[in-house]
């Protein structure tokens, strides 16, 4: 922590020169102390306080041609938020960082902003990338504090419906938009509460449920529909809502858990992360009181190297757990997990076992599981991923004992949907076939997120809601197919998500 | 919100629950479950639709109390509301249009046999159901199964009906031969011991299962059960199987993994209960035999 070395925020400010930027050393965010942390489910980030934020916008040169804002899947305008805060006019901040970004309280926790925004930052090419996931936080945390004072007048009503199927970042940034442009927006999620994935899956320490709920409590504020408990292939057909609504969005995710397809995987104590998570994220179980209930585990091994298998370990670590270890089959270069989260476990005592693959599950005459049966490996020759592949060494098996088991090693895609919908186009690995411009192999129908690119991201997922909603209103608004995609081509144009094809889903999180 | 309109005692710890849920009612099929989530705080249940009225959009759910959430949920009066029932869940029965078919219902499993039969009987399939309990008390839905066929009633006691366990009343109706499918729900040692029964024979049996399920649509694989050597989701690729094929061991074991939590659950309901409100309720029984049948269906 840097509190004792920052200088008092002078007032009034002259403005500094670049030279004097350049020498302004990046803020360090204030965080929970490891030990005191790995026993509390408390947000691990406390957040920048504001002299730390006012000294961080400093660090912005605002440059003329700002990478950063390429770097953005949903291209949030980040020299100008950063200017207003450095300028003292938060709440200008706040406002513009919302126009750009409907849940920018969890983006500013949750993206992984150093391969995105700050890989990009010019800053970064000589030292330090100027911390722009903290000075989001911190502007988002201001604007939800102080939500009255941002609140927006209704938009004129576009007398147009869109039904968004899935309420997590991709459903409900693309309802954002287009409540901002007036149409009438109805969310349907199977869950009995809204939020997704960063409800159920992401954990308290590090996003906060009631972060979640105030930002969709924005959203229906400004007028959005949520239809809980609603499974669209179940309760609702797709063909049915394409008639109900002028124009539907699918947005459902990668849901489905893929498990290793070793010996022993059904006994008990074997979670996928999936379950392990929801269990104790939406359902409360973290409390022993909880009427869900939930193992706890005193030696736990989560297979996996992505973002979901740090939340899983960290989680078995806080509740309780005297060893938590990772097995990941790649070294921890290759870890597919954001960098802070790899080193917040790292801090918390989480074990990391690279090179190690599971081959079986063992367990004991009451069929418990007592541990896992590994192979080594060693990394060969780059895959199509471009990553070195992973190869067992042959004769190197071995034995680590376990009492709780979750496998992360990614998702797929869920077939309820598309099993009823005869006429939507989905490719061999189940995800949703979209043109350019989001849109499916049904008019009307638009897809994006998980669904379409395989298991990635929350600020990538959010992309494409937002890339949807403009869609969507092109669609609605007779302007179609839509002229220009990308907003400002000025900026170097990025691979859209829908010309890439989707990783298979195994190699989704884990790799 | 969903109203409770009506709540009925079945059996000493069964009780039949009328709630409006009108889109559920329109489009259920057979073989349907919901999860019923009866609001913050509480677990999600799996309960199959055990009726439904599309006109006045309700539908019913049989309940076995055998667990916290359960006792909450039969707890319930008319006017009381449900927060949230999502469905209809996995795939409804895929029923013979002719011929003759044993539905085999066990305690409370007889509700997910009942809008088998019921089926049945509207497509002209002569139905004979084969229900039993413990004793007289804990027969249920005997009525409304008579009115899609003949009915087997057994008592392990005696004090009712046949004598003995559904399943030697099945061994008969078996040996008499005409036997085109066998429909079973119930305990897993039930069901277990029904395709014991069916499989020398080569008729076939279809199962539903009830194993731990979260969400119901996939999402979490808790409710995997292993089919024909290959792991299913119950929720989604059933409830119902081929009985022949499951891998009733693993369900019996995996249904055990929370025992002493749930326990615990209860017991932690019951001082409350005691604490807070001595004598209410009477008719509430004591957990019988717990876990009689495996889980809330």
């Amino acid at each position: 922590m840097t509190l004792e070395q920052e200088p008092p925020a002078p007032e009034p400010r002259p403005a500094l020169t670049q030279k004097e930027r350049m020498q302004l050393k990046r803020v360090d965010m204030p965080e929970q102390e490891p030990q005191i942390r790995a026993a509390n489910f408390a947000e691990v980030n406390l957040g920048l306080t504001e002299q730390l934020a006012l000294i961080e916008a400093e660090r912005c040169l605002q440059c003329p041609k700002p990478y950063c804002i390429d770097g953005c899947p949903v291209r949030v305008n980040i020299p100008q938020f950063i200017r207003l805060l450095r300028d003292g006019d938060v709440k200008a901040a706040a406002a513009s960082l919302l126009d750009d970004n409907a849940l920018p309280c969890v983006t500013g926790r949750v993206c992984p902003q150093e391969s995105q925004c700050e890989k990009v930052c010019l800053r970064a090419k000589t030292g330090k990338s100027v911390a722009i996931g903290h000075l989001e936080r911190y502007v988002a945390d201001w604007a939800m504090a102080h939500a009255d004072e941002l609140a927006r007048s209704p938009a004129a009503q576009a007398g147009k419906s869109v039904a968004i199927v899935g309420s997590g970042p991709a459903g409900l940034t693309a309802a954002g938009e287009l409540v901002k442009r007036g149409y009438d927006v109805t969310v349907f999620e199977a869950f009995h509460a809204a939020g997704g994935v960063l409800i159920y899956g992401i954990p308290e320490f590090r996003l906060p449920k009631d972060i979640v709920q105030a930002e969709v409590d924005r959203l229906v504020a400004q007028g959005v529909k949520i239809e809980a408990d609603a499974i669209i292939g179940k309760t609702y057909t797709l063909p049915e809502l394409r008639e109900r609504f002028d124009a539907v969005f699918i947005a459902v995710g990668a849901g489905l858990p893929v498990f290793m397809n070793v010996p022993g995987e059904n006994l008990k104590g074997v979670y996928s992360a999936n379950e392990y998570l929801t269990r104790v994220n939406l359902m409360g179980a973290w409390d022993p009181e909880a009427d869900t209930p939930l193992l706890h585990g005193q030696r736990v091994v989560v297979v996996g190297g992505g973002n979901v298998a740090m939340d899983a370990v960290r989680t078995a670590r806080r509740l309780g757990a005297a060893s938590a270890t990772i097995v990941y089959r790649r070294s921890h270069d290759e870890l597919p997990a954001r960098a802070e989260e790899v080193h917040h476990a790292e801090q918390e005592g989480v074990i990391f076992e690279f090179l190690v693959a599971p081959t079986e599950v063992l367990g004991d005459e009451n069929r418990w599981v007592t541990g896992i049966r590994c192979i080594r490996m060693a990394l060969g020759e780059p895959d199509d991923s471009g990553r070195r592949r992973p190869e067992p060494i042959e004769g190197s098996e071995f034995e680590m004992p376990c009492d709780m088991l979750v496998v992360a090693i990614g998702t797929r895609s869920n077939p309820l949907l598309t099993q009823t919908a005869p006429d939507l186009e989905i490719n061999k690995w189940g995800y949703i076939v979209t043109d350019e411009h989001g849109m499916t192999s049904m008019p009307g129908v638009f897809a994006g997120g998980d669904i379409v690119r395989g298991a990635a991201t929350v600020i990538l997922a959010m992309g494409d809601g937002k890339k949807s909603a403009e869609s969507i209103n092109a669609y609605l608004t007779g302007n179609w197919p839509p002229a220009v995609v990308e907003p400002e081509p000025a900026h170097a144009a990025k691979p859209a998500a829908h010309e890439r094809p989707p990783r298979p889903a195994a190699a989704g999180v884990a790799g | 919100m969903h109203r409770v309109l009506t709540n009925e005692q079945l059996s000493p710890n069964v009780y039949r629950l009328v709630v409006e849920a009108p889109r559920i009612a329109q489009i259920r099929k057979p073989g349907q479950f919901v999860i019923v989530h009866l609001g913050h705080g509480a677990e999600r249940i799996p309960l199959t639709i055990a009726d439904g009225d599309p006109e006045a959009g309700t539908i019913s759910l049989v309940i076995q109390a055998v667990g916290k959430s359960t006792f909450d949920l039969v707890e319930l009066q008319p006017g009381d509301v449900i927060a949230g029932i999502a469905g209809p869940l996995g795939k409804p029965t895929e029923l013979p249009e002719s011929g003759r078919v044993v539905c085999v219902g066990g305690g409370v499993g007889t509700a997910v046999i009942l809008p088998i039969a019921r089926e049945l009987a509207r497509r002209g399939v002569r139905v004979t159901s084969i229900i039993g309990g413990r004793s007289r008390e804990w027969v249920i839905l005997e009525d409304d199964l008579a009115r899609c066929g003949e009915v087997v009633t057994c008592t392990d006691d005696g004090s009712y009906g046949r004598p003995g366990f559904v399943t030697e009343a099945l061994k008969d109706t078996l040996e008499a031969g005409g036997i085109d499918e066998v429909f079973a729900v119930g305990p897993v040692p039930m069901m277990r011991a029904v395709v014991a029964l069916t499989k020398p024979l080569d008729v076939p049996t279809t199962v539903s299962l009830n194993p731990i399920m979260v969400d119901g649509t996939g999402m979490c694989g808790g409710c995997r059960v292993t089919v024909d050597g290959v792991t299913r989701y119950a929720c989604v690729d059933g409830p119902e199987f081929d009985g022949r094929k499951v891998d009733f061991d693993e369900l019996a074991d995996r249904l055990t993994t929370y025992r002493p939590f749930e326990r615990a659950a209860l017991e932690r309901r019951e001082a409350c209960k005691v604490g807070l409100k001595t004598g209410e309720r009477g008719g509430v029984a004591a957990p019988a035999a717990a876990g009689a049948a495996g889980g809330a269906r």
